[in-house]
C-alpha cells in the first residue's frame, strides 16, 4: 500500500500534482517530436522540390482560405490502388515547403497531390466555377467568385520574408521582386517573365491560367498553385535511378 | 444567494457557472445547427453560398462552435461548479473568474467571424489566427490560476480525483495551443501569419495537438465531470479509488504519444508511426479502465437506471465512451487505417464519440446542474429529459451506422481492381455511392438537434420555476405512479 501512500502526497499538494502532470504529459511529445528536427534523417533529398513562386503562394493561401483541406488530401500513400489512381506515392521533401502542411485528413474529394498537370486551366477554371458543369455528380463548391477577385500581390514580400524566417530559402531577390514576379507569371506578354524563370526555374508554368488576360484574379493564383503540386519532381528521369538500386 | 441553508455550505460563486452552463446549451444548439446545415451541403452542394457560406469555411465552424464553444462552456461550468463543491470554498477571485467568462466567448467569435470572413491557420481543430490564439492564450492562464488558487484555497485535505482531471486538461491544452500555434505573423496589424513549421513537423505537430485535443480537451475533462456527477446522482462513491489512480497516471501519460496514428502511411517516419500505433492500442486499456470505474459505481444502485433518465444520460454516455475507445485503437493498427482513413468511417468514429460520449455526459451533468444552480426542487419534466435522451441515442446510432457503411464502402471501393487489373472504380462512382448515407447523417444529425431543443424548452420551463403537475405533485415529490419515482431525491 505504499503506493497509495505515496500517491496521498500528490492529493494533499496541488502544485506538486501539476508539477507531476507536467513532466507525465511532456515525455511523449518529446520523443516523437524531437527528433523530426534531425532533418537529414527525416525528409530525404530530391532534385526539383523548390519554394512556390509568389503566384503559386497567393494560390496556396486561396487553397488554405477556402478550407479546401477539409475535404482533399495531398499524400498519396505507398498503397497499391493510391498509386495506381494518383501517380507517385508522396515524398517528405515535396511538402517541405508547406508552412502549414496539407496532408489533410479526408478524400471526400480526391486526392489533389499530383494534380498539377493532369488537366487543362480551362478544365480548372470550368470546374472551380461550376463543378457540376463539369462533373455532374460533383458535390464540390463553386467557387466562381476567385474569378472576379483581384489576387493581392501588394504585400507579397512581407510573405516571402516571413516564410524566410521558418527556413523556407527564398533569397533577397526572390523578395525583392515578388510582386513583379507574380504579376509576369501571369502576365507573361505584358512582363519579361525570365527574371522569375531565372530565380524559380525554367519549369514554372507561366501564361494566363483562368482566360481573362488583362487582370490577374484569385484564379490564376489558385489554377498555378494547383499545377504546379507533385509536378516539380522528375519521377520519370528518377525511375533509372531507382531502378538501377543503391 | 445559495438554496442550501441547513448546513455550513461556503458561498459559491454560482453566477459564473450559470453564465457559462447558459453559454454552453446556446453553443450547443448553433454547433449541432452548423453540423445538420453542412450535412445538408454535401447532400445537395447547390445549399453552398459563395465565399461565405461554403463548405470549407463552415465547417471549421461546426468543429470549433461543438469542440470549443459547447464543450469548452461545459468544462468551464463543470469544472467550476466541482472544484468549489469538492474543495468547499468559493472560487477564487470573482473578477477574473468572471472575465474567463467574457473572454473565452469572445474568443469564439472572433474565431468563428474568421472562419466565414476566410481568416484560418489552415490546421484543423486549431484554425484561429494568432491574434486569436494570443487572446485565449491570455483567458487560459487566467483559468489555470482560477482553478489552481481554488485547489490551493481548499478546506479539505484531499484533492478529489476530478479536480486531477481538470487540472491534468488545463495544462496540457495550454501545452498544445502553445505548441501547436508558434506561428510568425505578417505584421502587427495583419491577420495572416505562417507556422514556424513545415511539411513533415508540422504534421506531427498538429496530430499532436489535434489528438491531444481529444485527449485533454474531450476527454479527461470530461472524465472529471463523470468522476462528480456519477457518483453524486448514483448517491454512491467512486467504484475503486485505486483504479482512478491508476486510470488517470496510465491515461494522462499514454494519450500523448497517439497523435501519429492520424499520418499512417504518409511521410512522416516509420518510427513515430509505430509508436503511435503502439501507444494507440495500449491506450484502450486507461481507458476502458475509466470507463469501468464509471459503470460501476452504479454497484448496488442500479435500479436508478430504471428511474432516473438524468442517469441514464451519463451511463449511456460512459457506454458510447466505451465503445469509440475501442474502435479507435482499432482504427490506428496500420492494416486498418489503409482501409479507414480518409474515409467517413473516421467522421463516424468521432461522433460516436463527441455526440454519445461528450454530448452525453454534458447533457447528464447540464440536467443534474441547471435545477441546483436555479434553486429549483427539480427539472420541469423529466419525461421531457426520457425523450431527449431516446430521441438523441436513435439520432446517433443513425448517424454512426450511416457513416461505418458509407466509410467502409469508399474505403473498399478506392481498392476494388477489376478483371484486368484495373481500378474498378473512379473516385466519382464513390461520390455517388455516399448520396444515401449523406442523408441518413443528415436525418441522424436532426434527431440529435430535436433532441437538444427539447432540452432547452425544459430548462426554460425550469428556470422560469415551472412545475410540470403531471409529473409532480405540488410539493415537488414525483407522483409515485409513474416509472420516474425517485429520480427527484
Amino acid at each position: 500500500m505504499s503506493f497509495l501512500k505515496n500517491h496521498e502526497k500528490l492529493e494533499r499538494n496541488s502544485l506538486l500534482l501539476l508539477g507531476f502532470i507536467i513532466v507525465t504529459v511532456l515525455i511523449g511529445g518529446i520523443i516523437e517530436i524531437i527528433p523530426l528536427f534531425r532533418m537529414e534523417t527525416v525528409i530525404e533529398p530530391v532534385q526539383g522540390v523548390r519554394p512556390y513562386t509568389p503566384l503559386e503562394l497567393v494560390g496556396y493561401n486561396v487553397y488554405i482560405r477556402e478550407g479546401c483541406y477539409n475535404c482533399h488530401s495531398q499524400q498519396v500513400r505507398p498503397l497499391r490502388d493510391e498509386v495506381a489512381r494518383y501517380g507517385h506515392y508522396s515524398l517528405a521533401a515535396e511538402s517541405m515547403y508547406d508552412h502549414p502542411f496539407q496532408w489533410g485528413s479526408k478524400r471526400t474529394g480526391p486526392d489533389l497531390a499530383r494534380i498539377g498537370g493532369k488537366y487543362s486551366d480551362e478544365w480548372h477554371t470550368a470546374h472551380m466555377k461550376e463543378p457540376r458543369d463539369v462533373v455532374p455528380e460533383s458535390i464540390m463548391p463553386s467557387y466562381e467568385f476567385l474569378l472576379h477577385q483581384a489576387a493581392d500581390l501588394h504585400a507579397l514580400d512581407k510573405h516571402l520574408k516571413a516564410l524566410t524566417l521558418a527556413g523556407v530559402p527564398y533569397t533577397q531577390e526572390m523578395i525583392d521582386n515578388a510582386e513583379s514576379d507574380a504579376m509576369a507569371q501571369a502576365m507573361p506578354e505584358r512582363m519579361d517573365a525570365s527574371g522569375l524563370q531565372e530565380r524559380y526555374g525554367e519549369k514554372v508554368n507561366v501564361r494566363d491560367f483562368d482566360s481573362q488576360p488583362a487582370v490577374i484574379s484569385e484564379m490564376d493564383a489558385l489554377i498555378a498553385y494547383l499545377q504546379v503540386l507533385g509536378s516539380m519532381v522528375d519521377f520519370e528521369s528518377a525511375k533509372n535511378v531507382e531502378d538501377a538500386g543503391p | 444567494m445559495q438554496t442550501s441553508g441547513l448546513n455550513t455550505t461556503p458561498n459559491y460563486n454560482d453566477d459564473v457557472v450559470k453564465l457559462f452552463t447558459l453559454a454552453t446549451i446556446f453553443w450547443g444548439v448553433v454547433g449541432f445547427a452548423a453540423g445538420v446545415f453542412i450535412a445538408l451541403q454535401m447532400a445537395f452542394p447547390d445549399l453552398n453560398i459563395e465565399p461565405y457560406l461554403n463548405f470549407g469555411r463552415l465547417r471549421p465552424v461546426h468543429t470549433s462552435a461543438v469542440i470549443f464553444a459547447f464543450g469548452g462552456n461545459a468544462l468551464f461550468a463543470t469544472s467550476y461548479y466541482i472544484v468549489q463543491r469538492t474543495c468547499r470554498v468559493r472560487l477564487w477571485n470573482d473578477a477574473l473568474a468572471m472575465f474567463t467568462f467574457w473572454g473565452y466567448n469572445f474568443f469564439i467569435v472572433i474565431a468563428a467571424l474568421g472562419y466565414v470572413l476566410g481568416v484560418t491557420q489552415g490546421k484543423e481543430y486549431a484554425e484561429p489566427e494568432w491574434y486569436a490564439d494570443l487572446w485565449l492564450t491570455i483567458v487560459w492562464v487566467v483559468y489555470l490560476l482560477v482553478f489552481l488558487m481554488t485547489l490551493i484555497n481548499r478546506r479539505e485535505p484531499h484533492l478529489y480525483v476530478a479536480n486531477w482531471f481538470f487540472l491534468s486538461f488545463i495544462i496540457t491544452v495550454a501545452v498544445l495551443h502553445l505548441g501547436n500555434n508558434l506561428h510568425i505573423p505578417l505584421e502587427f496589424m495583419n491577420a495572416k501569419s505562417y507556422p514556424v513549421f513545415g511539411g513533415v513537423q508540422s504534421a506531427m505537430i498538429q496530430w499532436w495537438y489535434g489528438h491531444n485535443a481529444v485527449g485533454f480537451f474531450l476527454t479527461a475533462g470530461f472524465l472529471g465531470m463523470m468522476y462528480y456527477f456519477v457518483p453524486k446522482r448514483a448517491e454512491r462513491p467512486v467504484y475503486s479509488y485505486r483504479l482512478s489512480i491508476l486510470h488517470f497516471w496510465s491515461l494522462i501519460f499514454i494519450y500523448i504519444w497517439a497523435g501519429p496514428h492520424h499520418l499512417h502511411y504518409t511521410s512522416l517516419p516509420d518510427w513515430a508511426q509505430t509508436l503511435g500505433m503502439t501507444f494507440s492500442v495500449m491506450l484502450w486499456m486507461p481507458s476502458w479502465g475509466g470507463m469501468i470505474n464509471g459503470v460501476m459505481t452504479l454497484s448496488g444502485a442500479w435500479h436508478k437506471l430504471r428511474e432516473d433518465p438524468v442517469l441514464r444520460f451519463m451511463i449511456i454516455a460512459l457506454a458510447f465512451y466505451g465503445m469509440s475507445t475501442f474502435e479507435g485503437p482499432l482504427m490506428s493498427i496500420r492494416a486498418v487505417n489503409t482501409l479507414s482513413h480518409y474515409t467517413d468511417w473516421t467522421i463516424g468514429h468521432v461522433h460516436s464519440g463527441a455526440l454519445g460520449w461528450v454530448g452525453f455526459i454534458t447533457f447528464g451533468c447540464l440536467y443534474h446542474m441547471v435545477p441546483r444552480l436555479w434553486g429549483r426542487k427539480e427539472l420541469y419534466s423529466l419525461k421531457l429529459v426520457n425523450a431527449h435522451l431516446w430521441i438523441a441515442t436513435v439520432g446517433i446510432v443513425v448517424y454512426i451506422a450511416a457513416m461505418w457503411v458509407s466509410g467502409i464502402m469508399q474505403g473498399l471501393m478506392w481498392r476494388t481492381y477489376d478483371d484486368m487489373g484495373f481500378l474498378q472504380y473512379s473516385f466519382v462512382e464513390s461520390v455517388v455511392a455516399m448520396h444515401p448515407f449523406y442523408l441518413l447523417r443528415v436525418l441522424g444529425g436532426l434527431l440529435y438537434l430535436i433532441g437538444a431543443l427539447i432540452m432547452v424548452y425544459n430548462f426554460y420551463r425550469t428556470i422560469r420555476g415551472d412545475v410540470n403537475y403531471k409529473e409532480f405533485k405540488a410539493d415537488g415529490v414525483p407522483r409515485e405512479d409513474l416509472y420516474l419515482k425517485g429520480a427527484a431525491a
